[in-house]
């Protein structure tokens, strides 16, 4: 039971921190950042997912964060719908372009499908690039509404924005958990670690697949909604490659395939590239390295590291109490054969 | 049919540079089963190295595209090394990521010591030349003759030395390979160094039509994936093919459908190719 405490007691920090946050550090260009990296961790989740936990490299999530992010900007402002009717639709949307391209893709394996993504994600900006009529282009989309109010609640300033991205990242995280702790979430861990192996015991792999994949466009296209209403201006660019590298540096760095991961390597690198403003697109110089070399010498990245130094002091514990328990053992022992011997004296 | 006919002479052009790019990834994943998304930053290195030998160093353009081909080479043996060899055992998510790191730095890399902007490459065979109606710039053909010749020296190379056929052994079998006394660590270098070769020279001759910027390889890298997936994935002769047949339908593509969109019909092929066949055109059995 305190076990349990002393892991929750970092959660509900970490939770109390980034609600307070906006009145501890009561300034725009702070809170526009945490909020920002907020929305690169709901996209993270959904990549970390499919990649950490079912053990596939989708290299398509960009291409679905800017699906969400187009779909909600076209349906707002083309459709003119209501702001929350779209936000649902988009994510809907999203979803359903995600099944048919996981029904395609999930029958390919390793190599080619991390290719065959890609390609699709390669497709997808090429679309928007070139369709004018619909995304604008090159010139990019402009004039997406904030979020509509919830009855008495508006979302026009960045306060308000600010705690309205930290309910849903809280929301996925949340969900996140009920999966990965679930058996489908097992199910998955089962996929990754021997796929022909869970098929034998009788999983259908390609269902799980599936519903893995629809499930990590699902976190990544409302990522991408998220992003539209809160910059409130698009361009093809974030549907490019290059986002989702920052997307895999982000989830190496934190620890692919942990749930505290994505927050993790988010703000930690959201923060490094603050800091090294200077390099500005040179930063690649420096995280280019880092990630190769993270993957060569420390795949599990920092939550990862920090989980196995844990289970290591666990171990070393356990051993040490087993060893207390032995010594106990042999003292009660004694004393039994002590008192036996009384016994039989008397 | 005019039109077509110098359509065809485009695709031919284009079909060569892809071909040649295509070949060195087919050769790292046929030999050492690694999908090289670095390859498209050795293509770019080489544009910028050979441009950087002429306007520099003042070189001639051929002299220039040599010393280019050996940097890349060596580039690629630093890269096995220092990267892919102690990845050899880690899962096949590893390799995939660490390639793209290295792509990132390499891009970075050239933004930062050449500059973001397009640069031109002058080339001595710019004249035009009329055969039979048609007009075509030297450059053109030099890169439809020297790719040619490439491929015959390459075949060669693979057929009639010994070193090219302990490429072909490990290619077919790693362990045998190295159980019948090859040094698997040296061919694997040796691979990695015709690769980088190859780019470089790919990049060198498509440069003066083309242009010279950081983010040059990504189309191009692409495509040689669509390329070898249409070849049979590690497939010699199905990377020459398959980059000829990208390069024509890319060309009819761009005349006949529409230009916005040629880039699109490399990766619609594709998404045909594994619909129907999710290993990909003639793969090897058993893989």
């Amino acid at each position: 039971m305190t076990e349990v405490l002393k892991q929750k007691k970092w959660l509900i920090l970490a939770i109390a921190f980034a609600l307070v946050f906006p009145f501890l550090i009561p300034n725009n260009y702070y809170l526009h950042m945490m909020t920002i990296s907020f929305i690169w961790m709901i996209a993270v989740y959904g990549l970390n997912l499919f990649a950490g936990y079912t053990g596939y490299l989708s290299l398509a999530h960009a291409g679905f964060f800017a699906i969400g992010a187009y779909t909600l900007a076209i349906l707002t402002v083309k459709a003119g719908l209501h702001f929350w009717l779209a936000f649902v639709l988009s994510c809907l949307i999203s979803c359903l372009i995600g099944l048919l391209v996981g029904l395609v893709a999930l029958r390919t394996k390793e190599h080619f499908f991390a290719i065959y993504t890609l390609c699709v994600g390669y497709i997808i900006y090429l679309v928007i690039d070139k369709w004018d009529n619909l995304t604008g282009g090159v010139r990019g989309f402009i004039g997406i509404p904030a979020p509509a109010n919830i009855g008495p609640i508006s979302f026009q300033t960045p306060v308000s924005q600010y705690y309205l991205v930290l309910f849903f990242l809280l929301l996925v995280v949340f969900v996140m958990y009920r999966i990965i702790y679930s058996l489908t979430g097992r199910t998955y861990i089962a996929i990754r670690n021997s796929e022909d192996l869970a098929l034998a015991i009788g999983i259908s792999t390609m269902k799980n697949k599936l519903t893995s994949f629809v499930l990590s466009v699902f976190f990544t296209s409302l990522a991408g909604a998220l992003y539209a209403s809160f910059i409130r201006f698009l361009g093809p660019d974030i549907s490019y490659i290059s986002v989702m590298f920052d997307l895999l540096t982000y989830l190496l760095v934190g620890g692919i395939g942990t749930m505290a991961g994505p927050v993790v390597g988010t703000l930690l690198i959201t923060f490094l590239s603050q800091q090294l403003q200077f390099l500005q697109d040179y930063r690649m110089l420096i995280f280019g390295p880092v990630l190769t070399l993270l993957v060569i010498f420390y795949p599990q990245g920092i939550v990862g590291g920090v989980i196995r130094w844990r289970a290591k002091q666990a171990e070393k514990s356990s051993n040490r109490q087993a060893q207390t328990v032995r010594t106990a053992n042999h003292f009660v022992a004694a004393r039994h054969s002590g008192n036996e011997k009384q016994v039989k004296e008397g | 049919m005019e039109l077509l006919i110098q359509q065809l002479l485009n695709g031919l052009t284009v079909g060569s540079v892809y071909s040649l790019v295509a070949l060195g990834l087919t050769l790292v994943y046929g030999i050492l089963h690694i999908p090289n998304f670095a390859h498209g930053a050795l293509y770019m290195m080489g544009g910028y190295v050979t441009l950087t030998m002429m306007n520099q160093a003042g070189l001639p353009y051929w002299l220039a595209i040599i010393i280019s081909m050996i940097v890349i080479g060596l580039l690629g043996v630093l890269m096995e090394r220092l990267v892919f060899y102690p990845l050899r055992d880690a899962p096949p998510l590893h390799d995939k990521i660490a390639a793209i790191g290295i792509l990132l730095f390499l891009e970075a890399f050239a933004q930062f010591v050449w500059g973001a902007d397009y640069q031109t490459m002058a080339t001595p065979y710019g004249n035009v030349v009329n055969v039979l109606g048609l007009t075509l710039t030297m450059q053109r053909v030099l890169i439809i003759v020297s790719t040619i010749v490439i491929m015959i020296l390459l075949y060669f190379f693979l057929k009639k030395t010994f070193i090219g056929a302990s490429i072909i052994a490990m290619s077919q079998n790693r362990e045998g390979a190295n159980l019948v006394g090859i040094n698997t660590n040296k061919v694997a270098m040796m691979t990695f160094m015709i690769s980088g070769s190859l780019a470089a020279l790919a990049a060198s001759l498509a440069s003066p039509i083309n242009l010279v910027f950081p983010g040059m390889g990504h189309l191009v890298i692409l495509k040689a994936f669509v390329i070898i997936i249409l070849g049979g994935m590690g497939s010699i002769p199905g990377a020459i093919i398959g980059g000829y047949i990208l390069g024509f339908s890319e060309s009819l593509g761009a005349t006949y459908i529409s230009n916005d969109y040629k880039d699109i019909i490399a990766f619609v092929i594709l998404v045909i190719i594994l619909t129907v066949k999710p290993t990909g055109l003639f793969a090897k059995e058993g893989q």
